[in-house]
């Protein structure tokens, strides 16, 4: 399916999701209330079927963080890229996808462990890397560390 | 008299209990700690622990320009260190649409497949270990050492090269380097003979590999699986075949995939792998263009403001660099879908109702790097 087929079949799944131009996948932003129901169905559609996600990350943009999910279909290898917008820092949460896409759930508690998103219904939410009542979380841009991190 | 009371004795096979395997253990190949919840010896459930050595590569890259990323990278699987390096230059030259020059294209693809050789072969080496066979631990490291040498002569380093540069290359190449890969070949050709007779046909080995931790095409691709891993499972997750980079869509190779997705698969496609990286070696050995073995780059390079994506096929699997740019000379978020971590998240789905010794090989045939698990 190319880009143009994608981006209708998309914007008819979820009138309110924004199309970002000049991305290296075809990019959608969508609400994060709608995220689950909608990656069920990308990955259950027989025409779309996503079912490889190779990548999930979350990016701090200080006013608000975003979640990337990067996803291909091994059937048709087309590939897209969906997009969560988190703004609560202290308290900021987003739907789990990890029913949908196993491999999301160590990398969820990674952008956990990392970023301070908290993801609901998922099974085993722990810090991943650091340990249990470490003071922050390092991939935020206001993250201070007087003792690791050096300030040329 | 006194009556006998009759307690319910428990017996220990019935209770569950759990074990550390790790930080230390010669199975992990690396400091990670599985805890094994255990009936007997059956394995019930593992959660494995990592972040021992969590070095904070990707907040790391947001000081650092890209360049300086290149020797980053190399330390996260320091057993293919190249493709790693490989996977970054891409990225930057792609966004600035550098012209890299023929020569260099070549030489990349050779040392990529060098390395991916090197790589299994030091995991043929410590599966054999694993296992029992302490001959193939000497075996693998003997024929590792030809490349090593080579890697010496023309890049100066044994594990952590750093040999690739946005644009091209550190330097060129050793004027003996075609012809030691060449003696490499044939070497390792009659050598991996060896390899079959030693362990591939060993009749133990195969006993206590074939379908021992079996993953399904379904869970492979649910899980991110890839490299042999994925491939033993029949999900064809090469991305030199589908989203070819460097010269691999020009090379006659084959997508090594199997069935099965059982241990002794997940062992016989990185056997079979091997050959095919000896096969696009050879294609490209004795035609390696003239010409200058680095394009003109800026001093300080900049990417434009934007989103960047390359993956490449690392020794163990897919490796994606994921770059945020904000248009300044160093990344504004970097992150790094490295296999092993992805590789891990099955450990605990493949390994449920085995025996506690058939888990160190499927351990073992997973081929973890732990330092590209914890970055």
């Amino acid at each position: 399916m190319d880009t143009l087929k994608l981006k209708e079949r998309i914007l008819g799944l979820v009138p309110d999701a924004e199309f970002q131009e000049n991305k290296p996948f075809p990019t959608f932003i969508i609400p994060s209330a709608l995220l689950h129901n909608l990656a069920a169905g990308l990955a259950g559609d027989a025409d779309l079927a996503f079912d490889f996600l190779f990548c999930l990350s979350g990016v701090d943009m200080v006013s608000y963080f975003e979640i990337v999910y990067h996803l291909e279909s091994t059937t048709h290898r087309h590939q897209m890229v969906l997009k969560v917008r988190v703004s609560d820092r202290e308290q900021g949460f987003a739907d789990s996808v990890c029913d949908i896409w196993r491999t999301a759930e160590f990398h969820e508690r990674e952008i956990y462990d990392l970023l301070g998103i908290r993801f609901t219904n998922h099974p085993d939410l722990r810090r991943i890397f650091l340990e249990e009542g470490w003071n922050g979380h390092p991939l935020r841009k206001d993250y201070v560390d007087d003792i690791n991190i050096v300030e040329r | 008299m006194k009556e006998v009371v009759n307690l319910p004795v428990k017996k220990i096979e019935e209770e569950e209990y759990h074990i550390n395997m790790g930080p230390q253990h010669p199975s992990t190949h690396g400091v990670l700690r599985l805890v094994v919840s255990l009936q007997g010896e059956i394995v019930k459930s593992l959660k494995p622990h990592c972040g021992y050595i969590h070095r904070g590569i990707e907040k790391m890259c947001e000081k650092d320009t890209y360049p300086q990323i290149i020797h980053l990278t190399d330390r996260m699987d320091y057993l293919s260190a190249h493709i790693n390096n490989h996977a970054v230059c891409l990225l930057v030259e792609k966004a600035l649409d550098v012209d890299v020059p023929e020569r260099v294209i070549y030489i990349r693809t050779i040392v990529d497949e060098l390395n991916r050789i090197a790589s299994h072969q030091l995991w043929w080496c410590s599966f054999g270990m694993d296992m029992g066979g302490l001959t193939c631990f000497f075996y693998g490291l003997r024929d590792r050492e030809k490349i090593l040498d080579i890697f010496e002569e023309s890049f100066g380093s044994r594990l952590l090269h750093s040999y690739y540069t946005p644009g091209g290359l550190m330097m060129d190449i050793h004027p003996n380097f075609q012809k030691g890969v060449k003696n490499f070949i044939h070497y390792f050709r009659k050598k991996i003979k060896d390899y079959d007779d030693i362990l591939t046909g060993n009749i133990i080995m195969q006993e206590r590999t074939k379908g021992i931790g079996v993953l399904s095409r379904e869970d492979a691709i649910s899980y991110g699986v890839t490299g042999p891993s994925g491939r033993a499972s029949g999900f064809s997750c090469d991305v030199r075949k589908r989203h070819p980079y460097a010269l691999y869509d020009k090379v006659d190779f084959r997508e090594i995939l199997g069935t099965e997705g059982d241990t002794f698969t997940r062992y016989m496609m990185r056997m079979d792998e091997m050959r095919e990286s000896m096969k696009i070696i050879e294609q490209l050995i004795d035609n390696i263009p003239a010409g200058d073995y680095s394009a003109k780059m800026k001093a300080v390079i900049k990417l434009p403001a934007g989103e960047y994506y390359q993956r490449v096929e690392a020794a163990r699997g897919e490796l994606g660099v994921y770059v945020v740019s904000d248009g300044s000379k160093t990344p504004y978020r970097m992150k790094f879908r490295s296999p092993n971590f992805s590789n891990l998240s099955v450990l605990d789905h493949i390994s449920r109702g085995v025996k506690i010794a058939d888990l160190v090989a499927i351990g073992g045939s997973l081929d973890y790097v732990i330092p590209d698990i914890d970055r």
